[in-house]
């Protein structure tokens, strides 16, 4: 009994130092922005070796994060780095891009082998995403900067207010199978080992969530932003796939759609490896720390956290496109 | 539902694409790191300086472009001996290890007359090459 409870004590212990080490990474990158903000260094005053480094903590830290709030590195990349580092925001959505792609692409097979990602469900899907990307990358690097900047702000607050209301749907009821989805064998059975169950799945409102698709594709492009924050609402709420399998599947998309919109970035000149390499290393790292603390930390307190994050970064992105707060 | 042993639901297809994904991602990776220590580390001579950096990286790319006279397109290709372009070696290969997971389960398709999918890996596969040609232009 009284193993028991030292081990129900070191359990707890260990809760409390995961849950405070992530609170800590919180307010540090809180504090930390709010100064790079007021007393940013003329670029010229700080080594490039100085920023680089910077750039890597920052990404370690938020790859720490992204894991268990259930977020994408990129959307919190974005306007975090765009807000807070002297980097213009076109180099900082190419390397935006990287780290969704570079995540997605680390993640990508052994969530197809295992099942949680299905390619029928994500080919029709992607193929429309990554054409609209295409076009959003386009626009994004011909309009002006500070309008991209007002609509960033603008769209992380919409994805505050979606997190925020979002509900999640383990395993949606879904009656009967579209049309659509029928003619594409659009189903599968995965091995849920949660529960040791084998979970047998189909999707319904196939062309609502394809006509989606196109918009999520195109905000993809326009921001840089991996945009698993509105693929995984659409498969899991409108179109009835699992919750694991939509996020495992919504991962596997922005392989091939975020892929499209890099080459844009990359063709335009709007990729430095100076700015890229630091941030993709930084954010596989920490999300690898990430994935570890998973277990002992608690993801609602980390969710809270980050959407706390994700609002000062909209509204600092809205406030420095409008020229508020430069 | 059902109470199961684990066993493998996963299509053939899907095992051939999750093997070319995973060598795709760790061989990008590793040119990346590869590549972006000898840009940083000075084995590669950078054709902007790094200390430089902090003066260019604020500017549009598009006016980086101009300042710089960075090439556009695939003519980076030609300065991959130069470290600031070696690193950008890493970042295409990742971005176009998709083409060949498409290219390698179309196959599978065919073989089993799935004439839908194989058309939809036809159609991923172009809007990938017209991504990757750098017909597609814009700017500031």
């Amino acid at each position: 009994m009284l193993n028991g409870v030292v081990s129900r004590l070191q359990n707890a212990g260990g809760l409390l130092k995961a849950n405070a080490l992530v609170l800590t990474l919180t307010l540090s990158l809180f504090t930390a922005g709010a100064y790079a903000a007021e007393s940013l260094p003329a670029p010229g005053s700080m080594p490039w070796w100085g920023w680089a480094l910077a750039l890597f903590v920052t990404c370690f830290f938020l790859g720490i994060v992204a894991v268990p709030s259930g977020v994408g590195g990129g959307v919190l990349f974005v306007p975090i780095v765009g807000g807070f580092f002297p980097f213009h925001l076109d180099f900082v959505r190419g390397a935006g891009l990287l780290v969704a792609l570079a995540s997605a692409l680390a993640a990508g097979p052994s969530l197809l082998r295992g099942g949680l990602a299905d390619l029928r469900l994500a080919l029709p899907l992607a193929v429309l995403a990554s054409a609209s990307s295409i076009a959003g990358a386009m626009i994004g690097l011909a309009i002006p900067a500070a309008l991209v900047q007002i609509a960033l702000g603008g769209t992380i607050l919409g994805i505050v207010v979606l997190m925020a209301m979002a509900k999640k749907s383990e395993f949606p009821e879904v009656a009967q199978p579209d049309r659509l989805s029928s003619v594409l064998s659009i189903n599968g059975i995965y091995h849920d080992a949660a529960s040791n169950q084998k979970i047998n799945w189909q999707v319904h409102r196939t062309p609502q969530g394809l006509a989606l698709f196109v918009g999520i594709g195109f905000l993809a492009g326009l921001f840089g932003m991996g945009a698993g924050w509105a693929n995984v609402p659409v498969l899991n709420l409108l179109m009835g796939a699992p919750l694991k399998v939509s996020a495992g599947t919504s991962s596997f998309i922005l392989t091939l759609v975020d892929s499209s919109a890099a080459w844009i970035y990359l063709n335009k000149g709007a990729v430095l490896a100076i700015i890229a390499v630091p941030s993709v290393i930084g954010m596989m790292l920490g999300a690898t720390i990430g994935a570890r603390l998973l277990h002992v930390l608690k993801a609602s307190v980390v969710r809270k956290m980050v959407i706390s994050l994700l609002l000062f970064a909209g509204l600092r992105a809205l406030l420095k496109g409008l020229g508020i707060w430069i | 539902m059902s109470t199961i042993k684990k066993e493998s639901f996963v299509s053939e297809e899907q095992l051939r694409y999750a093997t070319w994904l995973s060598w795709g991602a760790r061989s990008g990776l590793l040119i990346l790191v590869l590549s972006f220590l000898a840009y940083v580390l000075g084995w590669l001579p950078a054709r902007i300086p790094l200390e430089q950096m902090p003066n260019m990286w604020n500017l549009s790319s598009h006016e980086y472009l101009h300042q710089t006279g960075a090439p556009t397109g695939w003519q980076w290709l030609s300065l991959v001996g130069q470290g600031d372009f070696a690193g950008l070696l890493g970042i295409a290969w990742m971005s176009g290890c998709s083409l060949l997971c498409l290219l390698v389960v179309m196959p599978i398709y065919s073989r089993r007359r799935d004439w839908v999918f194989v058309v939809l890996c036809v159609i991923a596969l172009l809007v990938q090459l017209l991504a990757a040609s750098g017909i597609l232009t814009a700017g500031h």
